[in-house]
């Protein structure tokens, strides 16, 4: 079976909620919608307070090409275009809508029909990726980077083909998983639409096969669409990294930044992107929600939640059989790659994927002991990296010596740290490394 | 016999053409280094701490000695040694030194525990550099101390040690050389070295959140609010700005009245070192106080005027 060919770990899957079908949250009383939900420029926001919004209202425009806008999840009255705290840690602007009931904006179709490509034979290219632009939809496993710019391939690069992530590799999450078993359809429509904005002929959906009835329904499917192919993967982490299911899918590999996956060709979106494309394309709905697993050991019901952005976690939380006592950090996205959050006022955004309560005893980090030069890390690294070296070098901010070790490259996915048997803090310091690095080569770039 | 003969006479031969090369070599590629740098380099303290702004002593050293050549020394200093070290090196290169006013390092948050309640805990690598990314850090405050003890590593000099009762660094002004170590290694830019001022007396507002007024009065219950009494009080001498919902007393201008400390009122000026306040003294102290801020202003960087101009506003 395909996977990647560098590195990898295989933490335990613990998918609490797989079996647990996509349902409805309800609505939050405040939704609070943060001007930062995806990477690039901060969107700006177009209403002021005391204005009157309904789902689907445009709320704040982009705020560059490499930006998206942000759409009223929920319909009431602007309270204050102020600051709230975000899954970053920080406090950054922000809009706070009071609830009013539930009132939709009437461009937006909210029936339950399949719209099929060859229903709608004028969609050509730049209409498809105008629409995505215009609906707000960013990268939705997590990295959040706006989903027009990856269809917009820069001049001299043609895409040859479209890879959808439905890899999943988090372990914990499976909100990708129930989506694909419920909505297969719609996300195969969507695979077409960004087939077609692309103009490729083949697309792939690479599945782990740690999900056996979700590749079955898939394959399935795909039958009855022409050029797509569902990919069974070996489950390994983190094949759900971009330049990572390249490989493990076309065999291709990305070479060091500032090439990116189209320099071989591919366009990688992840499968509730997919899903959000068909929505926004074909049902004129802008991203305004999104499926979110709310998940953990002592978690009363671990869920899979259709809710809307903005609705604050505590409220997700309380729906799933509130907060166990023994909780002791709650992370937001997955337990490899998400961030533990200080508030659990922190509103749900565009790449909320998951929200992981660990027990107090799992969370624990052990204390570090010295390194005994095991090179553990340097197998699990999937980009090839020296792990300890690059540690140790941002901890003495050798930062020349970081560029030249290619400390850029760094995905950031934690293998190393998973795998270090003296828990050693290593991509923490990375992590220092890496942003002083691309903070130095940025005003470089700009003299 | 003949064998040891031949082979003294090539090994001489061998070393009188090696050294012949040697010696040519040693001619023609010799480095000629002022004697001064070398002599300036042994009465530097050989803290190599780069505080001065040059890599190592050796290095300002060589860039005291090309200053002189120039024609003047000013704006060399060497923090650790101060002025008695900076007036040897002038000795050496037959200058005066410029005059310094010694500073130290001052740490900007007066968010103890008590003040500034944890909200979280960190439980990531111990470095303040690393916490800080993680976002706000244990507090609600997104500016104040993240006390991992960053600065307490970057400190050659022991002069910084963390108070386990407060969580904030506390700086030892004997042994602070105000190289500036601790300020490069505070990710939030809490320490600034500042005019460490006549008999180490200074006025400094202890806090560095920008954020406004309500927010910050949540997190904390000592930080600047940005309410603007202080630069009222402060008019007259325009020693206080407001930028950023913060205020900053300018160090060369504050006549050290210690009006603005009593007229904040979240406490978060604080003045270091005067001699403990006299009760009765209220109703005097006021007319007592515009005469000497005349004079200061007059002489404002005769360093032993200005104490006696401290003197005569407390007693």
């Amino acid at each position: 079976m395909k996977t990647f060919n560098i590195g990898g770990v295989h933490p335990a899957e613990n998918k609490l909620s797989a079996a647990s079908p996509i349902r409805k949250a309800q609505l939050p009383k405040q939704a609070v919608f943060s001007m930062f939900q995806h990477i690039g420029a901060p969107a700006k926001p177009v209403v002021k307070k005391g204005d009157e919004v309904k789902v689907g209202t445009l709320l704040a425009e982009a705020g560059g090409f490499v930006s998206a806008p942000v759409y009223s999840s929920v319909s009431g009255k602007v309270s204050k275009v102020d600051v709230a705290l975000d899954a970053s840690g920080t406090r950054r602007p922000a809009i706070y809508v009071d609830v009013e009931g539930d009132e939709w904006e009437d461009s937006i179709d909210r029936s339950e029909t399949l719209v099929k490509l060859s229903d709608r034979p004028e969609l050509d290219a730049k209409t498809i990726v105008e629409k995505i632009k215009n609906a707000g939809i960013v990268g939705l496993g997590g990295a959040t980077f706006p989903c027009h710019v990856k269809l917009t391939p820069p001049p001299g690069c043609k895409a040859e083909c479209v890879i959808i992530n439905a890899v999943e590799c988090e372990p914990y999450l499976t909100a990708d998983h129930r989506l694909m078993l419920e909505h297969a359809d719609e996300i195969l429509v969507g695979v077409e639409l960004i087939m077609k904005a692309v103009d490729v002929k083949r697309g792939y959906i690479g599945i782990e096969n740690n999900k056996p009835d979700a590749i079955r329904l898939m394959t399935e499917k795909a039958a009855a669409h022409e050029g797509i192919e569902v990919v069974p993967l070996k489950v390994k982490y983190p094949q759900g990294g971009e330049k990572q299911l390249i490989d493990a899918v076309i065999g291709r590999q990305v070479p060091a930044p500032p090439a990116i996956p189209i320099n071989v060709g591919a366009v990688v979106q992840n499968v509730g992107t997919a899903f959000a494309i068909y929505e926004a394309v074909m049902k004129n709905k802008p991203l305004i929600d999104r499926i979110i697993t709310v998940t953990g050991k002592s978690v009363k019901q671990p869920s899979n939640l259709l809710a809307r952005l903005g609705t604050p976690f505590q409220q997700l939380i309380d729906e799933c059989g509130g907060l166990p006592e023994d909780t002791g950090k709650v992370i937001g996205g997955g337990p490899m790659m998400g961030k533990a959050l200080i508030s659990l006022e922190v509103p749900m955004t565009k790449g909320s994927s998951g929200l992981l309560l660990m027990t107090d005893e799992e969370a624990r980090r052990s204390t570090p002991q010295p390194c005994i030069r095991c090179a553990k890390c340097v197998s699990a690294c999937p980009m090839g990296l020296e792990p300890y070296l690059l540690s140790k070098i941002s901890e003495k901010q050798m930062w020349d010596k970081a560029e030249a070790e290619d400390i850029t490259s760094c995905i950031e996915c934690g293998s190393c740290q998973f795998t270090c048997p003296s828990h050693r803090p290593l991509l923490d310091m990375i992590r220092v490394g890496k942003s002083t690095v691309m903070g130095i080569i940025k005003s470089r770039a700009a003299k | 016999m003949n064998l040891i003969l031949i082979a003294v006479i090539v090994l001489g031969a061998i070393g009188l053409v090696s050294a012949l090369v040697l010696f040519l070599a040693s001619h023609k590629f010799a480095v000629h280094e002022d004697p001064r740098i070398v002599q300036v380099a042994e009465v530097l303290p050989q803290a190599n701490c780069g505080g001065c702004g040059f890599p190592g002593c050796s290095g300002f050293a060589a860039a005291c000695v090309k200053a002189a050549d120039g024609g003047s020394l000013e704006g060399k200093n060497c923090p650790v040694g101060g002025q008695p070290v900076m007036e040897r090196v002038a000795n050496i290169l037959g200058m005066t030194a410029a005059p310094s006013a010694p500073k130290v390092a001052v740490v900007r948050c007066n968010g103890t525990c008590e003040n500034r309640p944890r909200l979280v805990s960190y439980d990531g690598a111990q470095s303040c550099r690393v916490q800080n990314m993680t976002g706000m850090g244990e507090t609600g405050c997104a500016y104040g101390c993240l006390g991992c003890g960053d600065c307490v590593k970057a400190c050659q000099f022991g002069a910084i040690s963390m108070n386990p009762e407060t969580g904030l660094p506390e700086v030892d002004e004997d042994k602070c050389t105000a190289c500036g170590a601790c300020a490069k290694a505070c990710p939030r830019g809490i320490i600034e070295i500042r005019l460490k001022g006549p008999k180490g007396r200074r006025v400094v507002v202890l806090c560095n959140n920008k954020d406004k007024g309500a927010l910050a009065n949540k997190v904390c219950k000592a930080s600047c609010i940005g309410c603007g009494k202080c630069v009222k009080t402060c008019e007259k001498f325009e020693a206080i700005t407001l930028v950023n919902n913060l205020a900053y007393i300018d160090a060369e201008k504050c006549k050290m009245c210690r009006k603005c400390e009593e007229a904040c009122p979240k406490h978060a000026i604080h003045g270091f070192n005067f001699p403990p306040k006299k009760v009765v003294a209220d109703a005097p102290a006021k007319p007592v106080a515009e005469k000497p801020a005349e004079a200061a202003t007059q002489t404002p960087k005769a360093p032993v005027e200005e104490s006696t101009v401290i003197n005569n506003v407390k007693q």
